[in-house]
């Protein structure tokens, strides 16, 4: 097993959608750290634009991550719905 | 009247496929060898560039959005740093030292990258790759200016600051940096994307802007974490780069495989040196610290490192050659190298000292195998130096490897009271190394590395080995931007602009 993850800036932006990354990775740990919200999965981590707009309460067009993205790992996969994070072994 | 209708928006696929591939064109006056003459000239093989995409699918047009976006992000947090005295925010002038370090030998590299992209996105046959190298090569010299932005606050008040292009062109641990570009740089284009895509990004920058800002936020300094996030969130699409290009090539043609794989050995080899520089920045140099060299190492290193590496071997790629030195050195480089930065302190433009007894016990919970039984009695004898009046300063010239340009100072991988220095003759001539590592970067390529500018030869040859004129050279006040942090200007101008600030005397 290895782990994909994806690290977020803590602010207000991200708040639901790191509850949505939860909310869709029941596998999913997040690490507060100082200024940042590091989340691990184990292999296979989905990030559904559906998820974050019930979060956020309005339409959210997943390329806007790049705004408060901070670090990622695995092969990235993205269309229009789900962005994937994975790794192939 | 017209009806307002919402207008039918192409899906990302669509989006991509018309902002990218429909930029390339066939050429008609000129064969492809003539127009992209370095594709072919490391050996690489590809036989179909439009198998190259990039996975985030980002566009021009959605890039300038959010790059516009994380700027005013970016200004706003400046802004707010100079209004509100944020130079005094921070836990303690020691902290600005790691900020010294970044500006003179990390921004020049960011400003390098952005050349080094701008030329291999020309390079590169396929318009996906030009594409992301045109954004990347944005994105770089974006870093450059918004981190000399950031720290030219810090400019006004506290010394070391003040001749960073001068620094990183002649101090010798500035050198370290810049070889692993100037190298990168005098490469073919297929080898400075794992230089740089792997390397740099995948490899080292998780473990200098991730940790390192997460840090600098705890130690007050917003300006510097907002750069660090905003530079590492074009990271994470340079990552992305990196190891599609990794893929691309291992996918176009088998006959890739052995190179790429003694890319990857080189390069990361070359990435762990420069590390060095950031493990005495995490362990020492943040006065609240929020994780150790080593813990970082675990998570960005180990963790991910060896995710990535599980997951390449299924085209037939192994670890890195140096993985397990690398790894048997991370108890140990962040103390070795502060003890060589602190002996040499005469020839830095930056403050060292003498870690506090509270700083010396977290050490050694942090490295319960290595620091109380190798470090911790070197730091007391010097203590006890310093105290009796006779501070322990080499005030000779650091032996440099001729690979990664740092001083002689780690040790065998099996034996940390055994100094590493291994030696090659080439044309006659000897080299010195510090590691097996460097040694075969250096016997892959010797004519190459034979002319690496070390500031050491330099100083014999530019300023006849007078150390005065050297400092002048470099813009280096003697004792007044280097030198023990206790006692410094800088020292005593944050506790004294502090309390001015916290009190209405």
């Amino acid at each position: 097993m290895s782990t994909v993850f994806i690290a977020l800036q803590a602010n207000e932006e991200t708040r639901p959608i790191i509850d949505a990354i939860e909310l869709d990775n029941p596998k999913a740990v997040v690490h507060r750290q100082p200024a940042m919200v590091k989340i691990d999965a184990p292999d296979e981590l989905v990030i559904r634009k559906q998820t974050i707009e019930e979060q956020l309460g309005r339409a959210f067009d997943l390329q806007e991550l790049q705004i408060n993205l901070i670090t990622l790992s695995g092969n990235v996969d993205e269309d229009d719905e789900t962005l994937t994070l994975r790794w192939n072994s | 009247m017209d009806m307002k209708v919402d207008k039918k928006k192409l899906n990302l696929k669509d989006k991509y496929k018309l902002l990218t591939r429909d930029l390339g064109w066939e050429p008609s006056y000129h064969s492809k060898d003539e127009i992209y003459p370095y594709v072919k000239y490391e050996g690489l093989k590809v036989h179909d560039w439009d198998k190259w995409e990039d996975p985030f699918r980002l566009t021009m047009d959605a890039y300038w959005k959010y790059q516009a976006e994380k700027e005013r992000k970016f200004y706003a947090i400046i802004d707010a740093h100079t209004q509100n005295n944020g130079h005094l925010n921070i836990t303690d002038a020691r902290y600005l030292t790691a900020l010294k370090i970044f500006l003179q030998a990390i921004s020049p590299g960011e400003y390098a990258a952005h050349r080094g992209f701008a030329r291999v996105g020309r390079e590169f046959a396929g318009v996906g790759t030009q594409v992301a190298c045109q954004m990347q090569a944005i994105d770089e010299i974006r870093h450059a200016q918004t981190q000399i932005h950031a720290m030219s606050n810090y400019n006004r008040y506290y010394n070391g600051f003040h001749a960073f292009a001068d620094a990183r062109d002649r101090i010798w641990y500035t050198s370290v940096a810049r070889s692993f570009f100037d190298d990168a740089m005098a490469a073919g284009p297929f080898e400075f994307m794992i230089a740089i895509g792997f390397s740099f990004e995948y490899v080292l920058t998780n473990l200098l802007f991730v940790p390192f800002m997460s840090g600098a936020a705890y130690n007050g300094d917003m300006a510097t974490v907002t750069f660090g996030f905003s530079a590492q969130s074009d990271e994470a699409r340079h990552m992305t780069l990196g190891l599609e290009c990794i893929k691309f090539m291992l996918e176009q043609d088998p006959d890739n495989l052995p190179i790429v794989q003694e890319w990857i050995d080189k390069w990361f080899w070359r990435g762990f040196r420069v590390l060095g520089l950031v493990s005495t920045m995490m362990d020492y140099m943040l006065p609240k610290r929020v994780m150790s060299w080593r813990e970082a190492w675990e998570i960005y290193g180990v963790e991910n490192g060896g995710a990535l590496f599980r997951d390449l071997a299924r085209y037939g790629i192994r670890p890195p050659k140096g993985w397990d030195d690398a790894e048997k050195a991370i108890d140990h480089m962040s103390h070795q190298l502060m003890l060589g930065l602190y002996q040499w302190s005469f020839g830095t433009a930056f403050h060292s000292w003498i870690p506090s007894d509270e700083d010396m016990d977290w050490l050694s919970a942090k490295y319960p195998a290595t620091f109380d039984k190798h470090y911790r009695p070197r730091w007391n004898h010097i203590k006890k130096l310093a105290a009796a009046g006779t501070p322990y300063k080499n005030f000779g010239l650091a032996k440099l490897c001729q690979c990664c340009q740092l001083p002689i100072v780690f040790t065998e991988p099996d034996d940390p009271t055994m100094l590493c220095n291994r030696e090659t003759t080439y044309k006659g001539e000897k080299y010195h190394f510090c590691s097996d590592g460097c040694r075969d970067v250096f016997e892959r390529e010797p004519e190459k590395y034979i002319q690496a500018w070390l500031p050491m030869p330099a100083l014999f040859q530019e300023q006849q080995g007078d150390i005065g004129a050297w400092m002048a050279w470099v813009s280096l006040g003697d004792g007044v931007d280097n030198g023990d942090y206790a006692g410094s200007a800088d020292q005593r101008n944050f506790q004294q602009w502090r309390g001015l600030a916290t009190s209405n005397q």
